[in-house]
């Protein structure tokens, strides 16, 4: 059983780590990184089975692949926070010399990303290879992957929807950051995307939602289901409704903090709503 | 001079499969990616011999790259195949963030490359994918001359850690280079001795300056002639070795002369020893439907432009 209040208390903390990485430096994606605080959380403290330490083959262990790459701030920390690397290195996310780039890379050696991504509609081709070579290993270990809803946008996308379900790519667990909101606002006036229920199931997907994709208990819940259905010769598509900026209550729902850091008051604002739990950087 | 032998014409591209069936029988980690042309890039033989190691992704040539990319996770070694426009251009930022950024072991090979892909004509003739490819930090550009040579660099590259651009053609051409030659990446092959001109040619322009030479013998004229099989790490030492010899140097292939081999030649001379320069390449044009013959003879690439180009590049001394 998960101990969700646990979880809670590692969610606050990270929701800390988000808002400050980004004060620090005045730049960075708090929103959406403030939506997938829970989701992200669960993944690696309660749902994915991982090896200690880190190599890139990843060979006998789950994997994560953030495609929607600017919600680095929550990465990072949810990475610092498992093992990945000192917690104290948050301190120089988007710093020149830094492994934690504004967008995540393997480039600098930071253990725990496995792919760069940032250029948006990329990580779902990677993450469908990835676990077609985990078939290939006979490593009967499960693929998650994360993309924006707006990322859905990206051509690429749709190929690889195509592909996973055609091939039979069964051990992936793709999930979608339902906010409905994109830079240049609601992701309905952007480019009204319809139904994405219905598009991932017209391309052959199982599609779950979890309807309360803020709440912990929700997300284990959900995500187990998930797993539960994977395996069974079609990928697993999760339809996460998030709040954009969840957790810090000038922040939420709107898209006016997509790409925008809060000044010094605000900062003091968020942290107040948001006690400090594990011990800050 | 050496005399060279064509064993026997063959397409590039028919080297590129033979290699494929060698490493599919040798290197259990090696996988096969396609965008829907198995026939084109010639691996069938890879194909039937190991089914589970051979991805068809369809046209989709984004989500290929992506899939390789994802497929090194793990262990991999995967080989795209596509033409050579569908595998650069069209998908330059998946290559870039996904392959390059990402340090991942993906070999990029590709297919009708050039003008010699013929009557197809210019949207699929490509051009620009030696530069395209060679500014992408860490990439390493291969194209090679002949199907020995195509063969052996495929077989080579599964050795080789990192992401690497192969490119090769579609036309029968001349066989020449030894069957048994071990192919090293970033090493420069000297095939002819000369005194009065380096000619460093690439691809299906290497045959065309070993033509040129005879020529060019007759008239008096000696060459060096270099086969840089490898743009990237560029084999510099070998290329300033000879032109401090004979102090000039013409550049021959099959692309555009804004960002290929003859602008990676002319920057490492500039830096150490500039000499008088001419480019045997196209300038800055796309194609259009021909046979291949009739297209290199118009736009400028067979060994009567590098015949020219020596004497003019000598006279420039």
């Amino acid at each position: 059983m998960a101990d969700i209040e646990k979880l809670e208390a590692f969610v606050t903390q990270v929701r800390r780590d988000i808002v400050r990485q980004v004060h620090k430096v005045s730049s960075g994606h708090p929103g959406g990184s403030l939506g997938c605080a829970e989701f992200i959380s669960v993944l690696y403290q309660e749902l994915m089975e991982r090896k200690e330490g880190f190599d890139m083959d990843g060979i006998g262990e789950d994997l994560f692949f953030l495609s929607n790459g600017h919600i680095s701030p929550v990465f990072y920390s949810v990475l610092a926070r498992s093992g990945y690397f000192p917690v104290e290195e948050l301190n120089t996310f988007r710093l020149l010399n830094s492994r934690l780039q504004g967008h995540p890379t393997t480039h600098e050696g930071l253990p725990g990303v496995r792919i760069a991504s940032g250029s948006l509609g990329q990580g779902l081709s990677v993450a469908v290879g990835a676990a077609q070579a985990k078939k290939l290993n006979k490593d009967n270990h499960t693929i998650y992957t994360l993309m924006g809803d707006g990322e859905l946008q990206e051509g690429q996308n749709w190929e690889a929807i195509m592909y996973a379900s055609a091939k039979k790519v069964d051990n992936i667990i793709a999930t979608v950051d339902l906010n409905g909101q994109q830079i240049d606002g609601s992701t309905d006036h952007v480019l009204n995307m319809g139904s994405v229920r219905a598009k991932f199931e017209a391309f052959g997907w199982i599609v779950l939602d979890i309807e309360q994709g803020n709440d912990v208990e929700a997300i284990v819940k959900g995500m187990n289901q998930a797993k539960d259905l994977s395996g069974n010769g079609k990928p697993v598509c999760v339809l996460l409704h998030t709040i954009m900026g969840n957790g810090v209550d000038f922040m939420m729902g709107t898209h006016a903090w997509h790409g925008k850091a809060p000044n010094d008051e605000q900062l003091a604002s968020a942290l107040a709503q948001n006690p400090e739990t594990l011990g800050d950087y | 001079m050496k005399t060279y032998e064509n064993t026997g014409s063959k397409d590039t591209r028919s080297g590129f499969g033979a290699g494929m069936t060698e490493l599919g029988r040798t290197n259990p980690n090696v996988v096969s990616l396609c965008a829907d042309l198995i026939g084109s890039l010639k691996i069938q033989t890879f194909i039937d011999e190991n089914p589970e190691r051979f991805f068809q992704i369809g046209i989709a040539e984004a989500n290929m790259m992506g899939i390789a990319a994802g497929l090194t996770i793990g262990g991999k070694i995967p080989f795209t195949g596509t033409f050579a426009n569908f595998s650069t251009g069209r998908v330059y930022d998946q290559i870039r963030q996904s392959i390059a950024y990402s340090d991942k072991n993906v070999k990029i090979c590709a297919s009708h490359a050039g003008l010699t892909l013929g009557e197809d004509g210019a949207t699929h003739q490509i051009l620009e994918d030696i530069g395209l490819m060679k500014m992408l930090p860490g990439m390493t550009v291969i194209n090679t001359c002949d199907y020995n040579q195509t063969k052996a660099a495929t077989i080579a590259l599964a050795d080789h850690v990192g992401p690497v651009y192969l490119r090769f053609g579609r036309p029968v051409v001349a066989n020449f280079t030894p069957e048994d030659q071990k192919f090293e990446i970033g090493k420069a092959v000297q095939l002819q001795e000369g005194n009065d001109v380096t000619i460093v040619a690439t691809g299906h322009l290497v045959w065309e300056a070993l033509e040129a030479c005879k020529v060019l013998n007759e008239k008096g004229i000696t060459a060096d002639v270099i086969n840089i099989h490898t743009i990237k790490p560029l084999d510099a030492e070998a290329i300033i070795k000879s032109v401090k010899k004979t102090g000039c140097v013409v550049t021959a292939e099959e692309h555009n002369f804004l960002g290929g081999l003859g602008e990676s030649v002319a920057r490492e001379l500039s830096l150490t020893h500039p000499v008088p320069q001419e480019y045997v390449a196209t300038a800055d044009t796309f194609g259009e439907s021909g046979t291949p013959a009739q297209l290199m003879e118009k736009y400028g690439l067979n060994a009567d432009a590098i015949v020219k180009a020596v004497e003019k590049v000598v006279a420039r001394k």
